[in-house]
């Protein structure tokens, strides 16, 4: 099993004239192929860390590799091309471009990336919205569907350009219970069924639990790292 | 990157009206700037046409640029002169007649030689003060504007009598005189002469309406006791523009001192060049203004996106592309408010050529006049070039802004 991603020590403190540590000495290694939950009280750096793993924010002491690249020597555009390959984000809130098309947002980062002809843009993001129980919301904008759907699209548009991890910041925690498990449902598959890995931030005890692995925060520092049998659910 | 492009156009529809304004700023800027350019060089290059039209091209006086040296200077290290005086006036160009023919070898244009000397004319008791210029009607006729101004009469009414005299119109009704009436000149020499007017001219200059008189170049040296004498050469030349190079020449070959009408009017074209800047300047501050309404819709987009901002780099978009996307909405709606400017100054410059009025005491034949504008595809040019610079600026500004903006802060935030 090779290391996606290496944390050693990774410490995030928020310059001011009272410091506040958001992340406190976190070491951890992540594969491939895991689901991993991330729990911890509100306010215990949950999100921080996610931001620090997915190259949003940048540590204040310790080191990272993602894919074996030490990331503190890069600039931000290097760490800009890395989170357009490597990773994807879903967020509580869907983050959807408003004037853009669900299939139009689900092709943006693949524009940016450039590899891809228009036309097999246009068929990777039916494709992936049919995956995910949207074909036929191709052409609506984000404001006709629903909560649950959104965040689908959203999870489409993590997937866009193919990433090693989705990272997401309580995907569920603005959603309905049945909606809430839909979403869960089409995380887990992305580990079971495509392979990549996971990591979901969340307060709901149900999903942590249904997880390969738990990650316990507590005031920006891991209390306890724990992987659980893959056949539970 | 087409991406970026259709971002920005996305941003910019979103607000509309805000749009329209900014564009609307632009075009105004862009269109009144052409106009005025127009303007503003339609009437430099109608000054200057009036100014080469009525003025000779070259004028060489029997002056010299520099003193003419004794030749006692010549011959010691160190002289003192003390009231030295010449045994004979010999004032005037030497030699005229060779002047005037080697002159005419080479000079492209026509030209003239007249003997100009100051007098005084007396009638019904009143005394004015005058300059008497002495020329031959015929080649005066094809250099001098006068020509083209006479009230009454011509330069050839001279040629009928030696005794005839051609005056301003003002300075006829000053002495209370007409045509017909016979007047005393009075030269410096003390000579004194009547003469019977035969023309009335009128140039719309009151210095020379007022003050210039002229006889027959004869009747001149005779005033001044100075036969065969010629103080003046005028050169009306083919082409305006070749007046620095042919008086370069005359004055290198004759020793005189030879006066292009640029030099003549130096301070006046002077005043030209003071006239552009502060209209330049004047348009440079309309774009500015117009600048800022760009900065003002940019930095709202900025604000109001700043979620997309965050958003799109959380997927990968750099630094360097969100500067991009601000920039090219500052740029897109500055070419927008370019594109429509020129149609707003292409119409202004058509109605400001509609407009006519009437000169009031306005010379003989020129009373109904229309604007001069002069079309340029550079004022098109220069315009937009102002006004994408200055949207540039105005998009740059907060898009670096944006560009620095943290999306961990905005997301976290949101949540
Ligand atoms: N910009 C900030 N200024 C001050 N405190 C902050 C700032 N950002 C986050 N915090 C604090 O840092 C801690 C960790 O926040 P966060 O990572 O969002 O926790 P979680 O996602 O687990 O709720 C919280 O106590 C929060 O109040
Ligand atoms: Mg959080």
């Amino acid at each position: 099993m090779s290391a996606l991603i290496e944390a050693e020590h990774l410490t995030r403190i928020l310059p001011a004239t009272v410091p506040v540590t958001l992340v406190r000495d976190v070491s951890l290694t992540v594969g491939e192929r895991e689901f991993i939950a991330i729990t911890g009280p509100s306010g215990s750096g949950k999100s921080s860390l996610l931001y620090l793993l997915g190259l949003l924010d940048r540590p204040t002491g310790g080191t990272l590799r993602i894919a074996g690249q030490d990331t503190s020597a890069m600039d931000d555009d290097a760490l800009a091309r890395l989170r357009l390959e490597m990773l994807g984000f879903v967020f509580q809130f869907h983050f959807l471009l408003p004037e853009f098309t669900v299939s139009e947002n689900v092709q943006l980062p693949m524009r940016k990336a450039g590899r891809l002809s228009a036309r097999e843009m246009r068929e990777r993001a039916a494709g992936l919205l049919e995956e995910l129980g949207l074909a036929g919301h191709l052409d609506k904008r984000p404001d006709q569907l629903s909560g649950g759907q959104r965040q689908r699209v959203a999870v489409a548009r993590a997937l866009a350009n193919d990433p090693h991890v989705v990272l997401a910041d309580e995907p569920t925690g603005s959603l309905d219970s049945k909606s809430s498990e839909q979403v869960f449902q089409i995380l887990r598959d992305l580990v079971r069924k495509r392979g990549k890995t996971v990591i979901a931030v969340t307060h709901d005890m149900d999903i942590a639990a249904r997880a390969d692995r738990r990650i316990h925060l507590v005031d920006g520092g891991v209390v306890s790292d724990e992987r659980a049998a893959p056949a539970a659910v | 990157m087409r991406l970026i492009l259709e971002l920005a156009l996305t941003h910019i529809a979103g607000r509309g009206r805000q749009t329209v304004v900014a564009i609307l700023g632009v075009a105004l800027g862009v269109g009144f700037s052409i106009a005025m350019a127009a303007l503003m060089q339609g009437t430099e290059k109608d000054f200057i046409a009036q100014l080469v039209d009525t003025m000779p091209h070259v004028q060489i006086t029997d002056e010299r640029r520099t003193a003419r040296r004794q030749p006692a200077e010549d011959l010691f290290a160190a002289a003192q002169f003390e009231g030295l005086r010449p045994k004979e006036d010999r004032r005037g160009i030497l030699n005229p007649a060779a002047a005037f023919a080697s002159l005419r070898s080479w000079v492209p244009g026509r030209m003239a030689q007249s003997l100009r000397t100051q007098g005084v004319v007396r009638y019904a008791g009143r005394d004015l003060g005058v300059s008497i210029v002495g020329i031959e009607p015929e080649i005066e006729a094809q250099v001098s504007s006068v020509a083209a101004d006479f009230v009454q009469g011509s330069f050839d009414a001279l040629r009928a009598g030696g005794n005839n005299i051609i005056v301003g119109d003002g300075l006829a009704r000053r002495l209370g005189a007409t045509v017909g009436t016979t007047i005393q000149v009075v030269a410096p020499t003390g000579q004194s002469r009547s003469f019977r007017i035969v023309g009335l001219f009128h140039t719309g200059n009151t210095a020379r309406d007022e003050g210039e008189t002229y006889v027959l170049l004869k009747s001149a040296q005779i005033l001044s006791e100075r036969p065969n004498a010629i103080n003046d050469i005028r050169l009306r030349l083919d082409d305006p523009n070749a007046a620095l190079r042919v008086a370069r020449q005359a004055e290198a070959e004759l020793g005189y001192k030879a006066v292009p009408w640029q030099e003549a009017n130096e301070s006046l074209l002077e005043a030209l060049v003071v006239r552009n800047v502060v209209m330049y300047t004047v348009v440079g501050a309309i774009l500015l203004v117009a600048g800022f309404g760009i900065f003002n819709i940019i930095s709202t987009i900025t604000h109001e996106k700043a979620r997309d901002i965050a958003i799109l780099k959380s997927l990968g978009f750099t630094q360097g592309n969100m500067r991009r996307l601000f920039l090219v909405e500052g740029l897109a709606l500055g070419l927008a408010g370019s594109l429509v400017g020129w149609l707003v100054g292409f119409l202004l410059c058509f109605a400001l050529s509609q407009v006519e009025f009437r000169l009031s005491g306005a010379g003989v034949g020129r009373e109904l006049t229309r604007l001069p504008l002069f079309w340029s595809p550079w004022h098109y040019a220069i315009a937009s070039a102002f006004a994408l610079i200055s949207s540039g600026v105005a998009g740059y500004l907060p898009a670096r802004q944006a560009a620095r903006l943290n999306p961990v802060d905005i997301i976290r935030g949101a949540t």
